[in-house]
């Protein structure tokens, strides 16, 4: 039983077709991300997912009374709308002080409620996010590229407190993401989107498919191995050709394991 | 000092509290929406109401509601299109201010004052208005309350209203309505030119003291109640016209609190500073 599922989903603006044909679903517990070059339609398809587009061809399923925890790409708040924290995490439902203070903790912003959402960095905004989206008790959380804009310790802070979550409440978690090490190393399936669904499957699985290699090169990840530096093996870099994916694969399944032990 | 607190000026104080009242609240949201040119459009089309109305014999309240309403629903439908935005209302608000303005002029055998409509007329207000004024901005509040956390949830984020279950464009077409009354209930009070000051200035002069929006909107409904029963004094003192002497004071009270919060925050960093 999917909590979502997509049904040959096609959305176009205009005549310009962005998404065509896309199906897929997401069962409960799992971990899917969305990877894909800027203007795949990943997050035109994350809107269709939370009923904010409207197909136009196809269908989009929620299972019934579906709880989605969403956490946007960017959220501007107007400077003439005041906001502290506490007021944000009660929207739309009222919270109790004690659930406030849990999913403050929950997602690492404990201490932020009295301030103003104006005033939090960039970071403490995310988590705040993050917060707020935990508090509807989610079946499947929702990220829009949540990290754009952190450096890269802080996303590899902010994901790792998104696999402890999974542990702990048990949500499917849906995500799209620039950051593709990181990301993959998270996720139980990844699905690789230029318009259409190129290739999908576990990451090792896509990280070896000529679509998802056709659209990233082979060389990328490496740069962006934040998990290297918590597995102590090394490569022997004689060889003369770029290891940066098979590098990424190995350190992905490693990531994978230790999360499933 | 009013000794003769006559009716017409007990009624005039009613009705001036009760347009501002309503206002605050919903000039909070045509802030934070960055709404206000909608406001003015809304407001000056509704002296198209005002002709309509006259011309087919319809009480003046409907007449200005009906116009208000689909200037209102024309505009956020046309918004989110691919047009310029400020340049659409600007064109909507000024030219169906001028239609209304030569629609007034066919009106034949009708006698009306322009200026009545154009800056409102307060000392004026009947008993019958005192109602329609009353029953139109409890009728705004309720709608903003009962609608609050969705409105404000849609306010920030139409996605996250989305993920939530909430449709923003039905919250859109709330405000919509709410602003539809509130133009046609103050029209009456400050006019058809200054609705908007009375729908923003409160809720301007609120923000630097506001921490949540259920505050600022609370303040704003206090300052404009404020600046409605001194203007309404001033008015009566000095022999000005009602309507602007209302939104000059909440004119000045929105500079007193802006300088006030910004000379005090200058305070405040100074003293940091020596510590």
């Amino acid at each position: 039983m999917h909590l979502i599922s997509l049904q040959n989903l096609s959305v176009s603006y205009g005549g310009n077709t962005v998404l065509s044909n896309v199906t897929f679903g997401i069962s409960p517990g799992e971990i899917v991300t969305i990877v894909g070059p800027n203007g795949s339609g990943k997050s035109t398809l994350l809107r269709s997912v939370i009923g904010a587009q409207v197909p136009s061809q196809g269908s989009v399923t929620r299972s019934p009374d579906l709880r989605i925890g969403y956490v946007p790409q960017k959220l501007h708040i107007d400077p003439t709308l005041p906001m502290t924290v506490r007021r944000f995490l009660s929207l739309p439902d009222r919270v109790t002080n004690q659930q406030a203070t849990k999913a403050l903790e929950q997602a690492g912003a404990g201490q932020l409620s009295n301030r103003q959402m104006a005033d939090l960095s960039g970071g403490q905004f995310q988590r705040v996010l993050l917060a707020r989206a935990l508090l509807c008790q989610p079946q499947l959380l929702i990220l829009d590229e949540a990290t754009q804009g952190l450096d890269q310790p802080g996303s590899a802070a902010f994901y790792q407190q998104i696999e402890s979550l999974r542990q702990t409440l048990g949500c499917a978690i849906l995500m799209v993401s620039h950051e593709l090490h990181v990301v993959m190393a998270a996720s139980d399936r990844v699905i690789c989107l230029n318009g259409h669904i190129c290739c999908e499957g576990e990451p090792e699985h896509v990280a070896s498919a000529p679509e998802y290699r056709a659209l990233f090169g082979s060389g990328t990840q490496g740069a962006l191995a934040l998990y290297r530096h918590e597995h102590n093996h090394s490569h022997d870099h004689s060889c003369g050709h770029d290891h940066g994916l098979e590098e990424a694969i190995s350190q992905a399944s490693h990531a994978r394991e230790e999360t499933k032990r | 000092m009013i000794t003769l607190f006559d009716s017409f000026l007990l009624r005039a104080a009613f009705a001036g509290t009760g347009v501002a009242i309503a206002a605050a609240p919903l000039g909070c949201f045509v802030i934070w929406r960055r709404m206000a040119y909608f406001g003015d459009a809304t407001a000056h089309a509704s002296i198209l109401g005002v002709a309509l109305a006259l011309g087919f014999q319809v009480p003046i309240f409907a007449g200005v509601l009906i116009i208000a309403l689909l200037m209102a629903t024309a505009v956020s439908s046309l918004s989110g299109r691919g047009f310029a935005m400020d340049t659409l209302l600007g064109v909507l608000a000024h030219s169906s201010l001028a239609f209304g303005l030569v629609a007034v002029s066919f009106l034949q055998g009708i006698r009306i004052d322009l200026m009545a409509y154009l800056f409102g007329d307060i000392l004026a207000v009947s008993r019958m208005d005192l109602a329609v004024i009353w029953g139109g901005a409890a009728l705004v509040l309720l709608l903003l309350w009962a609608r609050w956390s969705a409105l404000l949830t849609a306010t920030l984020s139409p996605d996250l209203a989305y993920a939530a279950g909430i449709n923003p464009k039905r919250e859109q077409l709330v405000l919509t309505i709410a602003l539809a009354l509130v133009v046609a209930v103050a029209i009456k009070v400050v006019g058809v030119l200054l609705i908007s000051a009375l729908l923003l200035i409160p809720a301007a002069a609120a923000r630097p003291f506001a921490t949540t929006p259920e505050r600022m909107a609370a303040i704003a409904a206090g300052i404009g109640a404020l600046a409605a029963l001194a203007g309404l004094q001033l008015s009566f003192m000095l022999d000005t016209p009602t309507g602007p002497t209302i939104v000059c004071v909440a004119a000045v009270l929105f500079a007193l609190t802006n300088l006030g919060s910004t000379a005090y925050r200058q305070m405040a960093a100074n003293s940091d500073r020596r510590t």
